[in-house]
């Protein structure tokens, strides 16, 4: 009984498939997918390396505090890092009064409560405060930003597909839009060509216009991709401040579990030595 | 390790019969792998109970500055520390006198009133809110509150009595309210922790 | 016992005797996993893949209870509190991270574990149950990730709980009120939150009972072997503890290697990007996909584009897709060749490697990408080879096929000389 159904079962979904496979092949042939024109002309991130890369990678600090100082100057008044604390400043090497400061004085204050009064007000941050968001709620960023949400880069280079040079890529590769391009696909008004830009128009005017945009305190030029290099790499930071961490950790644990399992295996071995033992002399 | 490689005599008749001979080695090698495994358990067990300990962004929360100004004389406030109540009192001069003329050495844990007070600032008692029996808040530091038989504060949970100084001189509190590390900013502001 | 040669319980000291005469625990420890199951010495390392998905099932109850204690169910701060683990908890990446891992190392163990099963017949007499309680485990595994991947309230999350209970929709008549009893509402949000995590913590539990009995029954016939010989006596058997537990111990710290590599060297890898942006319940990723080890189920149901009569393409692929699994129910019964490992059934072995295998991989690379042309293509005709091989190769080749001649014995297939005495 059971194979009878089965079979009848089996025949009937078996059919429904290679009756569809037919169908769609002949459509497949007939009517080839043509590749969608944001395929055409995307470009994939540009090949660009981190100190923190590989497994034996470190931040370099004096390039995550560049790096924070292009999101200060450049980016912070329209994207967030609401998940980082001032206090994790101190990981890239400022002081504790230095840390202070830069809470005390971030143009943004933190929201709080009057506390005469009950009403909603503001003060400036302590180091225990998160940044607070350039925003109040996603209503009033689109408002402010002609219908976009600027997105918080906190997390940003996990959760974009490529990553760091993603980003690197996107504030460093605005081009003007090839003359090939269709006309569908041009930027609207408020809207900028970027061929990394998944669907190749985004409404972040390039905020990273050129050179010496920001002054460094450490004399490295501030070239355009420097500046796209520095805030990428603080944003590897922000995204997994333990990044560093986990693969010293790493390391630590590979070595125990290595000499742990070779031990294991020598234990394993030495178990069995008489049962192959005898396996061998009967074979003899 | 020596004395078990220069024991092992391995020996054609023992190799299944593991309870002669060749044992040794053997077991070495049982033993090494069953501590490791042992040593990797305990090793992972670490960081498998630190994660209890408070976090980064609860320690961060570890210090707080207090505005004080707005505290008359024989008033007090309660501020909270680490979630914790926080008193902050302004002694009158009676309150002051009272704690003075008491004989530490005759206390349950003896402190004066300097010692429990910052040099010039015998005024402002700064204490954790917290009965040191078992962790009730006691009353007494908002307007209007019993203060106990001591006239300081009084814990309603089982009966302890705390006097202007804050130290316990009735029932059953071992010792006296804790007091916090804190500095004063200005004549105005205190740091707490 | 079933074998009467196995080495039988004898408490070391006097309080082990007390205590196996009050609460024989320590008794049961020893039938089953130690010096009193006597197991088939010819064991290959295929055998080894049940302690370790019960390895990482203790790794996903520990590392699991532990961010319980910290993770917020609440759809306003989920996100945020599973980025406080990251960020502020002692060690709380690495714990998040052994837990997001550890749940892929479970499945990787759990399915070669399975395709143990199919290729060496361990589901065929006298084994039955073993495989049905082993199918009921993975129903549940399935389950308890999928809901535990909702927990951290990204995009993914968010819009795989969406679609996975959209497919009850497609029951005619019921569908749509049973999605809203799922979920609590209309779309999802706390009330689901909430139940898919009381549901994410009891499941694994429930898992752990099924393993509990899943063990048991394997007790009765006790392990098979490669060769699918029955053991015919204490010649070809060895006691579990030391040599399983020594053999299980290395390749546990094998795994351990790779995992430990991944959580820390490589921790979102099998992750998806999109799960790092917070859930948005008006803006849907660009290509929803499931975590990997849902891929070839997931390309089952992509693979329905066309109404039956009156039956549509949606109901046809969710049908489909849970009959892929619920055919494994039936395994038993639709195979009905005797012999038990695929080693000696030289067509069963064709179908198996140049069949089964390639198509799962198909369906799940397929079930991976995006719903495009070729890989619907693609994934029609494997699903029509998933079918066909379990509900038609199957049942016909026991009945055409001829094995080849099978050893006399475990020890006779080891050794390569026959037994000399049989006990
Ligand atoms: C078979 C056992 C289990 C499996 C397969 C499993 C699977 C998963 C998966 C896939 C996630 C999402 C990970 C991510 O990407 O963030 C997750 C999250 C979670 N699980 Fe489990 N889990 C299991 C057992 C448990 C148990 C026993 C508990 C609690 C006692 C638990 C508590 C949690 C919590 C709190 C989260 C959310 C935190 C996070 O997303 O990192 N899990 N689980
Ligand atoms: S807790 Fe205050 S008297 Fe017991």
């Amino acid at each position: 009984m059971v194979r009878f159904f089965g079979i009848l079962i089996g025949l009937f979904f078996a059919g429904m498939m290679v009756y569809s496979f037919g169908r769609g092949a002949v459509e497949y042939i007939s009517n080839p997918p043509v590749k969608a024109v944001e395929y055409q002309f995307h470009e994939e991130p540009k090949d660009v390396s981190f100190k923190s890369d590989g497994p034996f990678g470190k931040f370099d600090n004096q390039q995550l505090q560049r790096g924070f100082q292009v999101y200060k100057e450049v980016c912070a008044a329209c994207h967030g890092i609401r998940l980082v604390a001032f206090r994790n400043l101190a990981e890239l090497g400022y002081s504790e009064d230095e840390v202070k400061a830069i809470a005390a004085n971030w143009p943004i204050e933190t929201p709080d409560i009057d506390p005469n009064t009950g009403e909603a007000s503001t003060r400036p941050s302590i180091p225990a405060d998160k940044f607070p968001k350039p925003f109040a709620n996603n209503v009033a960023a689109a408002a402010a930003n002609n219908n976009a949400i600027p997105p918080d880069l906190s997390l940003i280079t996990k959760a974009r597909e490529g990553g760091a040079p993603y980003v690197y890529s996107l504030l460093s590769g605005y081009t003007d839009a090839p003359a090939e391009l269709p006309e569908a696909n041009r930027p609207g008004t408020g809207l900028h060509y970027n061929p990394y830009f998944a669907n190749l128009n985004l409404a972040m005017a390039p905020p990273i216009t050129g050179d010496d945009q920001v002054t460094y305190s450490d004399g490295t030029k501030a070239t355009v991709s420097q500046m796209a290099q520095d805030v990428s790499a603080f944003l590897i930071w922000t995204a997994e401040p333990s990044l560093i961490k986990q693969k010293q950790t790493g390391w630590a644990v590979l070595a125990f579990l290595l000499i742990a399992t070779i031990l294991a295996f020598l234990s394993y071995k030495s178990i069995w030595a008489d049962v192959k033992a005898e396996k061998k002399k009967k074979e003899a | 390790m020596a004395s078990v490689d220069t024991a092992v005599e391995p020996n054609d008749s023992a190799v299944s019969e593991p309870e002669i001979g060749g044992v040794r080695r053997r077991d070495f090698i049982n033993i090494a792998a069953v501590s490791f495994g042992g040593v990797g358990v305990v090793a992972t067990v670490f960081p498998l109970v630190n994660q209890m300990n408070p976090s980064a962004d609860v320690l961060a929360l570890s210090s707080i500055e207090v505005d004080i100004s707005a505290i008359e004389r024989g008033q007090a406030i309660k501020t909270s520390w680490r979630k914790q109540p926080i008193f902050i009192r302004n002694l009158t001069a009676p309150e002051i006198e009272a704690a003075n003329k008491v004989d530490v050495s005759g206390l349950r844990d003896p402190e004066t009133l300097a010692e429990r007070t910052q040099a010039g600032k015998e005024n402002w008692l700064i204490t954790l809110g917290v009965c040191t029996h078992l962790g009730c808040v006691p009353l007494g530091a908002a307007q209007g509150e019993v203060k106990g038989e001591f006239g300081g504060y009084f814990c309603p949970c089982h009966g302890s009595h705390y006097d202007t100084a804050g130290r316990t001189r009735k029932g059953p509190a071992p010792t006296n309210l804790e007091v916090p590390e804190y500095s004063f900013l200005t004549d105005t502001v205190v740091k707490i922790g | 016992m079933s074998f009467p040669w196995a080495q039988q319980y004898k408490p070391a000291t006097e309080f082990g005797q007390w205590m196996d005469d009050r609460l024989p625990i320590g008794r049961l420890v020893y039938n089953s996993l130690g010096a009193g199951y006597p197991t088939p010495r010819n064991l290959n390392y295929m055998w080894n893949f049940g302690s370790l998905a019960g390895v990482f099932l203790v790794v996903q109850i520990v590392t699991g209870i532990i961010l319980a204690m910290h993770y917020a169910a609440n759809a306003d701060i989920a996100f945020d509190s599973v980025e406080h683990i990251m960020r502020d908890v002692n060690s709380g990446w690495m714990i998040r991270y052994a837990h997001a891992n550890g749940a892929s190392f479970f499945f990787i163990a759990i399915y070669l574990h399975i395709g143990r099963g199919l290729y060496y017949g361990s589901y065929k007499a006298p084994r039955e149950m073993i495989w049905l309680l082993g199918v009921v485990i993975y129903l549940l595994a399935m389950a308890t990730a999928f809901m535990g991947y909702v927990l951290p309230w990204g995009q993914m999350s968010f819009w795989g709980a969406k679609v996975i209970t959209g497919l009850f929709e497609a029951i005619p008549l019921v569908g749509k009120p049973i999605q809203e009893l799922l979920l609590g509402g209309f779309a999802p949000d706390n009330a689901a939150l909430n139940r898919f995590f009381s549901l994410h913590y009891l499941l694994p539990f429930v898992i752990a009972g099924v393993i509990i009995m899943h063990i048991w029954a394997l007790h009765i016939p006790g392990s098979s072997n490669p060769t699918g010989v029955s053991v015919k006596g204490k010649q070809d058997t060895v006691p579990f503890h030391p040599f399983y537990t020594a053999k299980d111990g290395w390749f546990v710290g094998l795994a351990l290697i790779f995992f430990t590599a991944m959580m820390f060297f490589m921790p979102n890898a099998l992750g998806h990007a999109d799960n790092y942006i917070p859930a948005n319940p008006l803006s849907t990723p660009a290509h929803i996909v499931p975590e990997w080890y849902f891929w070839p189920w997931y390309a089952i149901l992509r693979a329905f584009t066309f109404d039956f009569l009156f039956v549509p393409a949606k109901l046809l692929g969710v049908l489909a897709m849970f009959s892929a699994i619920l055919v494994w129910f039936f395994l038993p019964w639709l195979d009905r060749s005797p012999v038990r490992s695929g080693d000696y059934r030289p067509r069963f072995k064709k179908f198996f490697w140049f069949g089964l295998i390639p198509c799962i991989a198909i369906l799940g690379y397929c079930g991976g990408a995006p719903a495009e042309e070729p890989f619907v293509m693609l994934s029609q005709l494997a699903t029509a080879y998933y079918f066909a091989h379990f509900l038609i190769v199957l049942p016909l080749l026991s009945r055409i096929e001829k094995p080849e001649p099978l050893p006399n014995s475990i020890t006779e297939a080891v050794t390569g000389k026959p037994l000399q005495q049989a006990s």
